[in-house]
């Protein structure tokens, strides 16, 4: 863990200790990732950001709709905050947009101050946030940055099956 | 038949019909033609061997069909099912030093077949013909009295453009206009799962040997190919719904009012779609009811509005903040976010509805009111009698009740 300089977030309704960011960027996280975020977000009276990253293909505006990127983030949001309420965490979930899912969680971070960021680095960088990535985020984000060494149980992922009742 | 002797109005830009010159005007040429549009969900499901084998039952019934234009792309099979059927030689056209083949709408017209097959209706023409597009030259055969057959990929249809270029990463060029599809008097879809259209691209049916690995890493992938099939039955789907409605509602009026008819039939397209209308405020939890609606809007294919009725006043930092990600969800949805500055939620809810064409308002659980507004009809009651027709749903805090279970 890296610690940087910031500005202090404002608390969002519900969670008084700061908030603490959860990018993904596909149908399912590390489930330790998860664990790790509602852990810390508990002992701290913290509030769960999980910001959904979108990538913009270079052939559409920015602003476009992106119903099937949408089709991909939105069920495991829910899931996410379904999650983080059973255990009694407020969440304000995000998405972010970008030409890469660096841009994107670049201009998300320059929108709003997060107190922490957290990310496995077991994540697929095919299809994510790879390791260079990680490295710009630690020189470069304002915030305490959370990346979980790879582990064996990495392969338990939290996904929309964890959704419950009809979204 | 060929051509030969008719001279192509090729340079003539005027976009003027070119049937009131050409085409005969005798008896059963003054009505304007049938158009039927074989739809697919992407190149290679089999849409112009099924227009060709259509043209030949239609020949082989005795009528008189033709080829205007057809695009083997090298497929043998396709060759193959147009054997037999009289074709419509294609003009050269020579631009900026290249001789282009186009359709030849003058030689089609003048040749006058009760059936003219005419492939690839987004096509775009060669600058300087008649028209810029082919759908246009369509029209010109259509109003010649002559039925055409044609087909279309859904991925040319303008309004789903961005849709698909998301879903591919590729951009379609050529598109066409919804209301052409929509003029059609029918559509047919050629449906082929991905995994038989991908199966028919690795044997060579589709391109090219060569050039399959290309397309099976770019456009011809299981998840791209999922999406469009499911685009291209939804599309229809949805024209069969709206067509429905229009023939019922033209028989239900039949011998009232005259103009009836043609109002129901016009209007059918917006009674059958749905528009949702989310009642929104900008706090974290509003994003779930914004999740479930959108969610709700792609289950109804349908458009997606998204109201925050805003008491005058200056807001918070946390409430700009909330405002700023709604727009951020919005935006990535497709949504719609209005913001209406008022002090009476419901009129202004009713009236936004009435402007909107909304058919279903959703809204989160009520606070429990305070003071004299206990006094007051609760929103979704009013709602209710504001909007008559229009339905109302307060979504469920599912959140709340998890918790709530696990205790």
């Amino acid at each position: 863990m890296r610690r940087h300089a910031r500005p202090q977030a404002a608390a969002a309704e519900g969670g008084s200790g700061g908030r603490i960011l959860l990018p993904f960027t596909s149908q399912a996280i590390s489930r330790r990732a998860l664990e790790a975020a509602i852990r810390l977000a508990r002992a701290e009276g913290a509030t769960l950001m999980p910001a959904f990253l979108a990538r913009v293909p270079r052939n559409l505006a920015l602003d476009a709709p992106l119903p099937a990127a949408s089709a991909v983030g939105m069920p495991l949001l829910e899931a996410i905050e379904q999650r983080a309420a059973a255990e009694g965490i407020p969440v304000d979930a995000r998405v972010g947009r970008g030409r890469t899912y660096r841009d994107a969680l670049d201009r998300l971070l320059a929108q709003e101050p997060v107190d922490r960021v957290i990310i496995s680095a077991a994540e697929d960088s095919r299809h994510g946030l790879g390791d260079h990535d990680l490295a710009w985020l630690l020189a470069t984000v304002p915030a305490e940055l959370m990346i979980l060494r790879p582990a064996p149980d990495d392969e338990r992922r939290f996904s929309v099956s964890a959704v419950g009742g009809h979204f | 038949m060929s051509p030969a002797g008719l001279t192509p109005l090729i340079g003539d830009s005027s976009g003027r019909n070119l049937a009131s010159d050409i085409a005969p005007a005798g008896p059963g040429h003054a009505a304007r033609g049938h158009l039927r549009v074989v739809l697919g969900m992407a190149a290679g499901v089999g849409k112009t061997v099924r227009m060709l084998a259509e043209g030949r039952t239609e020949r082989d019934g005795g009528r008189d069909v033709v080829i205007g234009l057809l695009e083997t792309h090298g497929r043998a099979d396709t060759a193959a099912a147009a054997v037999g059927l009289e074709l419509v030689p294609r003009r050269v056209v020579s631009y900026r030093g290249t001789e282009l083949e186009e359709m030849d709408l003058s030689a089609i017209l003048a040749r006058a077949p009760e059936l003219c097959l005419i492939d690839e209706l987004a096509h775009t023409n060669a600058p300087g013909l008649e028209h810029e597009k082919r759908y246009d030259d369509v029209e010109d055969v259509l109003a010649a009295g002559i039925d055409v057959l044609s087909t279309l990929n859904v991925q040319h249809l303008e309004s789903l453009n961005d849709q698909v270029a998301e879903l591919s990463g590729i951009r379609v060029r050529e598109t066409i206009p919804d209301a052409v599809l929509a003029r059609a008097d029918e559509i047919v879809v050629v449906d082929l799962t991905p995994e038989e259209l991908i199966e028919r691209l690795r044997a060579g049916k589709v391109y090219p040997l060569g050039h399959v690995d290309a397309a099976l890493n770019n456009f011809f992938r299981i998840e791209n190919l999922s999406a469009l099939r499911e685009v291209a039955l939804r599309q229809v789907a949805q024209e069969v719904g709206t067509r429905r409605l229009a023939a019922a509602s033209l028989a239900g009026g039949r011998g009232l009012v005259g103009s009836r008819d043609q109002t129901i039939a016009r209007e059918a397209p917006s009674a059958v779609s749905e528009r949702l209308l989310a009642l929104v405020e900008p706090y974290p939890g509003a994003q779930r009811l914004v999740r479930r609606a959108w969610r709700s809007a792609q289950r109804l294919g349908s458009e997606l509005d998204l109201l925050w009725v805003r008491a005058p006043g200056t807001i918070s930092v946390e409430q700009e903040q909330s405002l700023t990600a709604l727009r951020q969800l919005a935006s990535l949805l497709g949504a719609h976010l209005l913001v209406e500055e008022s002090d009476t939620v419901a009129e202004t809810v009713a009236a936004v509805a009435r402007r909107q064409g909304t058919t279903y308002i959703l809204l989160g659980r009520p606070r429990p009111a305070r003071g004299l507004a206990r006094l007051q009809t609760p929103l979704p009651l009013r709602l209710l009698e504001l909007l008559p027709g229009v339905d109302v749903r307060i979504v469920a805090d599912r959140v709340k009740r998890t918790t709530e279970e696990q205790r």
